[in-house]
């Protein structure tokens, strides 16, 4: 019978096997490191498997994407993985989800699944992930390649720490692995041991890799495992405002500009960096005190409209003159 | 005091190597050894940059004879 090999391990057994049956996992990206994972969790029967990517298949991804192959070019990710590893094991459920995640669809989502699989590569998605697991209260396994090394991770299990735990602050130099070149195998293998440590999660054996961070370099064969340490302010910090955007944090931290947000508490992307102050502009007269005289301010809101009428409020009442208004919103700032 | 530093990613390529071990005076800071060595591979974003300490992250602890440092950049490919 088809799990007959896994069944018959002590960790796995009948019981196992319907616990893998029950159980539910969302692939974000599947690429590189989804791919594989996608392959081996089909095979092992998971019940319900989520595949999530907005992309198509291009040539330059088959190199490493072996679930893919010659005729899928130009087709959506998918919609071939799910028939395909349909192919492979008939009796799973597959649902494709031909969408890009975003501040509006994680929660939600990653509420209908067990656990969530990041095969993401950038930044941005990962914290995103982090911060809707926090808030929909699921594990998600982590992993991350640059070259021939890679980082791997389980965050948010069991009360154990978060992505922000170990990364509070990021980087603008995001480098794909279009960019710096990497050989299949190598997420290939980060993919599998993603999959590795959902198995374990599901079956509740072995030793689930939270709190550590495993990283290989597959080409020196060195590898090391660290302790991170659980911050619970990272933690609650996502709990009190929601998904957090760090592709304003970024933008924003490493910038020696102070800024003035004029929109309402409630608008996307939020922006947490320390060299940003909040007053929503029906606020503006109460707290004008509260913005700096002496240095430059940029003045923004969604579209550049209020904070034209703010940096014209504050110049006319109250003799500012080191404000500008940043035209085109937030968005601008965000790409600029 | 001997400390061996680690080095991972693109700190690693800056660096031109994964690994060193310094002399370094007694009493130096984590910080300042953090400081030193972003300075002298001319790191980028070093913000992002973790330390861990014999294995530990986010430790802030005294630097001793013997200890292991390793310089821990962000990365995101998949």
């Amino acid at each position: 019978m088809r799990y007959d090999r896994q069944i018959k391990l002590d960790e796995v057994g009948v019981s196992g096997q319907e616990k893998l049956r029950n159980a539910s996992v969302l692939i974000v990206g599947v690429g590189g490191l989804g791919c594989p994972a996608a392959q081996y969790l089909t095979g092992a029967g998971i019940g319900k498997i989520g595949l999530m990517d907005h992309d198509t298949i291009s040539v330059s991804n088959l190199h490493r994407q072996v679930l893919y192959d010659e005729n899928d070019l130009g087709k959506s990710k998918v919609l071939v993985a799910k028939e395909k590893l349909q192919r492979l094991n008939s009796e799973i459920e597959l649902v494709a989800i031909e969408e890009a995640l975003t501040i509006d669809n994680a929660e939600k989502l990653f509420s209908e699944y067990d656990l969530i699989l990041d095969g993401t590569d950038n930044f941005e998605t990962k914290y995103l992930i982090n911060d809707a697991c926090i808030l929909a209260g699921k594990p998600w396994v982590y992993a991350s390649i640059y070259k021939n090394e890679g980082q791997l991770s389980v965050f948010n299990y069991q009360n154990g720490p978060s992505y922000r735990c170990l990364f509070s602050k990021t980087t603008r130099q995001n480098v794909s692995c279009e960019a710096t070149g990497v050989l299949g195998v190598v997420p290939g293998i980060f993919g599998m041991l993603q999959a590795m440590e959902a198995l374990k999660i599901i079956l509740g054996v072995g030793n689930v890799l939270s709190g550590k961070l495993k990283i290989s370099n597959l080409l020196s064969g060195s590898e090391q495992i660290l302790n991170i340490q659980k911050k619970p302010e990272e933690i609650e910090k996502v709990k009190k405002n929601g998904i957090m955007s760090v592709r304003m944090d970024c933008e924003m931290k490493d910038s020696d500009k102070k800024y003035l947000d004029v929109r309402e508490e409630f608008e996307q992307p939020k922006v947490t960096a320390a060299n940003v102050i909040h007053i929503p502009l029906g606020e503006l007269q109460q707290r004008s005190n509260e913005i700096p005289e002496q240095e430059e301010v940029l003045v923004f809101c969604q579209s550049g409209k209020r904070s034209a009428k703010a940096v014209e409020m504050l110049q006319t009442d109250f003799g500012f003159q080191n404000l500008k208004n940043v035209e085109g919103g937030i968005k601008t700032i965000i790409n600029g | 005091m001997k400390v061996t530093l680690k080095y991972f990613g693109v700190i690693a390529e800056s660096a031109g190597k994964s690994e060193e071990v310094l002399e370094l005076e007694q009493g130096l800071s984590l910080r300042e050894l953090k400081d030193q060595q972003i300075k002298t591979y001319q790191i980028q974003d070093a913000g992002s940059v973790q330390i861990a300490v014999n294995q530990n992250l986010n430790n802030e602890v005294e630097l001793k004879e013997g200890d292991e440092v390793a310089f821990l950049p962000p990365f995101a490919g998949g």
